[in-house]
């Protein structure tokens, strides 16, 4: 590994500063470390933010949830704002990798590391998240659907940070799942799919989202998924169309892990499993 | 470009170490060559075998992917703290009667992993055994008897 600088500021303020194009923010490392290990990233400094007072906290905000860019996927899994109302959330965040990696890996980290396969970046697209990027000179905040632009590439800006995820409020008669396909539980999604679906009072659809991953180079919405589930109740038909809606909006490609086709059908499948789980889910009824 | 030592303190098995270290030192190496505490195993280094899970402010980690500067004013336990003295950890004990190690080398870090595990869940279903020590391989056993040991040294407690 190349020398570096090691830098751990104690305030937001003063990490920001010392994001210059030169240095890489260190969040939980899992990635990171090996990239540098293997010389993919040699940074003259690495900025250390685990030092940053409550930049892990998960908290309530303007009716929804803000949760800092440090939180850990085990602190995401275990949160019981989340796990009650953005269960999506939860179920992907307990699923990446193994507890050691979860005890460190970030939301902040496993976001703006831009993975097509990013196991959490689905259920927040799904619920309509946004990022908050921060810079020395103020913040803005983004659609989650704008960070991405490809493989490992995101809309921040040199010297920009994401430094919180934002989540909008869940009212009643809203439900969301998450659902992945993998080869062994360690592995990288060969697809993952979250979907989210709320209700009018006669059970009808009045807004549904749904979002794959590992079938493009960024997670995507399934937008023809999305409008085909509008104003429709749930019956085996509209979960069949959905899913096959998503197979066409999906853009996947041959790969180590599985062929095009295979992620095709694989889409097909996990729709259908997360929009029926999430119309349960809207009805209370899982 | 030069980078200078940095100088770190960290709490290992209870006992304050105060050392320098390179900032390309990661807290695997920082275990194993500057502290001496060999029981800590380096296995793939990328993250996925757990040979050198260690529990960093009570949460299990890999060391192999943390950097020694990034343990500064934290509290590590390692395999070398699990015994009380001549008197072994409940978990010891099962893995021993039970079988649980062949070649070994996993042994440290599946302790580890099982003792967080304990610690998180005092009585866990197989499954959630399981679940737990997914982050940790072994090549001999084929995990039954490791489970197992885990089962017996949960009803113990």
């Amino acid at each position: 590994m190349r020398r570096f600088h090691y830098l751990a500021p104690r305030r937001l303020d003063e990490a920001l500063s010392l994001l210059t194009p030169d240095a890489v923010p260190l969040a939980g490392g899992t990635d990171l470390f090996l990239r540098m290990e293997r010389r993919q990233t040699q940074p003259d400094a690495v900025v250390d933010l685990k030092r940053i007072p409550d930049m892990d906290r998960i908290e309530p905000s303007d009716g929804g949830l803000r949760i800092g860019a440090l939180a850990p996927m085990e602190s995401l899994a275990a949160s019981s704002l989340i796990v009650n109302g953005y269960r999506a959330l939860a179920e992907s965040a307990r699923v990446v990798g193994s507890i050691q990696t979860r005890n460190r890996a970030t939301i902040g980290g496993n976001l703006a590391n831009a993975s097509p396969a990013a196991d959490t970046a689905t259920p927040l697209l799904a619920l309509g998240a946004t990022a908050e990027a921060g810079r020395v000179d103020g913040s803005r905040e983004l659609p989650l659907e704008q960070l991405f632009l490809g493989p490992g590439r995101t809309a921040l800006e040199s010297g920009e940070l994401l430094t919180a995820v934002r989540i909008p409020a869940m009212p009643g008669r809203t439900g969301s799942s998450f659902q992945r396909c993998v080869r062994t539980a360690m592995d990288i999604a060969v697809v993952n799919c979250a979907a989210f679906v709320k209700l009018d009072e006669d059970g009808a659809v009045e807004d549904a989202r749904i979002a794959l991953g590992a079938v493009g180079p960024t997670p995507l919405r399934a937008l023809s998924a999305e409008s085909c589930l509008q104003g429709r109740r749930f019956d085996a038909d509209a979960a069949a169309e959905a899913a096959e809606c998503a197979a066409h909006d999906a853009r996947p490609i041959d790969d180590v892990r599985a062929s095009a086709d295979y992620r095709k059908d694989m889409v097909r499948v996990l729709t259908r499993r997360a929009v029926e789980n999430a119309f349960q889910r809207a009805r209370g009824e899982a | 470009m030069t980078a200078e030592p940095i100088r770190i303190t960290v709490t290992v098995n209870g006992e304050s170490f105060r050392e320098e270290v390179p900032a390309t030192r990661s807290l695997l190496d920082f275990l194993r060559d500057d502290l001496g505490l060999t029981g800590t195993k380096e296995g793939c280094s990328e993250g996925e075998c757990g040979a050198c899970a260690v529990i960093l402010d009570g949460r299990l980690v890999d060391a192999c992917l943390i950097f020694a500067a990034e343990a500064d004013g934290r509290s590590v336990e390692t395999v070398e703290g699990l015994a009380d003295g001549e008197e072994l950890h409940p978990l010891q004990r099962t893995f021993a009667a039970a079988g649980a190690a062949q070649c070994g080398y996993c042994t440290p870090g599946m302790l580890m992993a099982c003792k967080s595990l304990l610690d998180r869940n005092p009585s866990p279903t197989r499954e959630e055994v399981t679940h737990g020590i997914a982050g940790n391989l072994c090549r001999c056993t084929g995990y039954g008897t490791i489970i197992q040991a885990v089962m017996e040294a949960a009803k113990e407690s």
